[in-house]
């Protein structure tokens, strides 16, 4: 685990130079699985303090975007004595290819862990081009 | 030398100026670390609060055990969505076991030990021993 466990540092999403979030808080990258079966694409997506209700998902122009928001912070009393990762929100886009059915794009949410089903259409199954070697 | 050089200036020695930097800097965010879970540790004076992220793990995957002073997480993930051959796009999420243990600077109640899991983020309460907690002494007047 201690190999792996650079990577697994949370990154801050970058934003283009000069332009500022409204929202004051940090903003990270989750980490993702995207995996691709035949007749589906499943986004997997680590957001933990984020649920349902604080999720927003957009598609538009093919662009998929993925918003997190959490609410954090501990009520008074309580100080940070030690703090080894970061708390904010979330922010990840995907360019998605043409052949995703827009319209049956389906998004569940369980324990901070979104997980996107975009089945793929069907015109776009069928048009799969078999290519033969020439001899 | 450069110390004694400075310190004729009093408050201008830079030495002294970079270390209280560092010190105060080491003290917002450790992160080099290359332990997993990562964890935030909130305190107030007779209780800490340990945070981690685990998404998508519910309560029964993480083993909690303490013993006097330090706490011990354990758990693992495995990743639901398995897929045969070459399907994966990216593979960026954590999947495996982890097992960190946190030293904490008093005896812990192991009684009070406290835990929830909200949106993949655990929250442990861990309350100090009574028996540990400093004692108040009243200054009499005579």
């Amino acid at each position: 685990m201690t190999e792996s466990a650079r990577d697994i540092t949370k990154k801050e999403a970058a934003t283009p130079e000069g332009v500022e979030r409204t929202r004051p808080h940090k903003v990270y990258t989750p980490s993702v699985d995207i995996l691709e079966r035949k007749d589906e694409i499943v986004v997997t997506a680590d957001l933990p303090g984020v649920d349902e209700n604080s999720l927003d998902i957009n598609l538009e122009k093919n662009v998929l975007t993925i918003n997190g928001r959490v609410e954090s912070e501990m009520p008074e009393p309580y100080r940070m004595a030690y703090a080894e990762y970061g708390v904010g929100d979330y922010q990840r886009a995907f360019t998605l290819s043409d052949e995703v059915d827009k319209e049956r794009i389906h998004a569940t949410m369980k324990n901070g862990v979104l997980r996107l089903v975009m089945p793929k259409a069907t015109a776009a199954k069928a048009r799969k081009i078999a290519v033969t070697a020439e001899s | 030398m450069l110390r004694t050089d400075f310190s004729r200036f009093g408050l201008l020695d830079p030495w002294r100026t970079i270390e209280r930097l560092n010190r105060a800097a080491s003290g917002m965010l450790a992160q080099s670390t290359s332990e997993f879970p990562a964890v935030n540790v909130w305190a107030d004076s007779d209780k800490a609060i340990i945070t981690s992220e685990l998404p998508g793990m519910s309560a029964e995957e993480v083993d909690i055990a303490v013993n006097g002073k330090s706490i011990t997480l354990r758990g693992s993930r495995k990743l639901e969505d398995a897929c045969e051959g070459e399907c994966y796009h990216r593979q960026e999420r954590w999947h495996g076991q982890f097992t960190r243990t946190i030293d904490l600077p008093y005896l812990i109640d192991t009684e009070k030990v406290e835990a929830r899991f909200t949106k993949g983020v655990l929250q442990v309460t861990v309350p100090r021993a009574e028996a540990d907690k400093p004692k108040k002494i009243a200054v009499k007047f005579e």
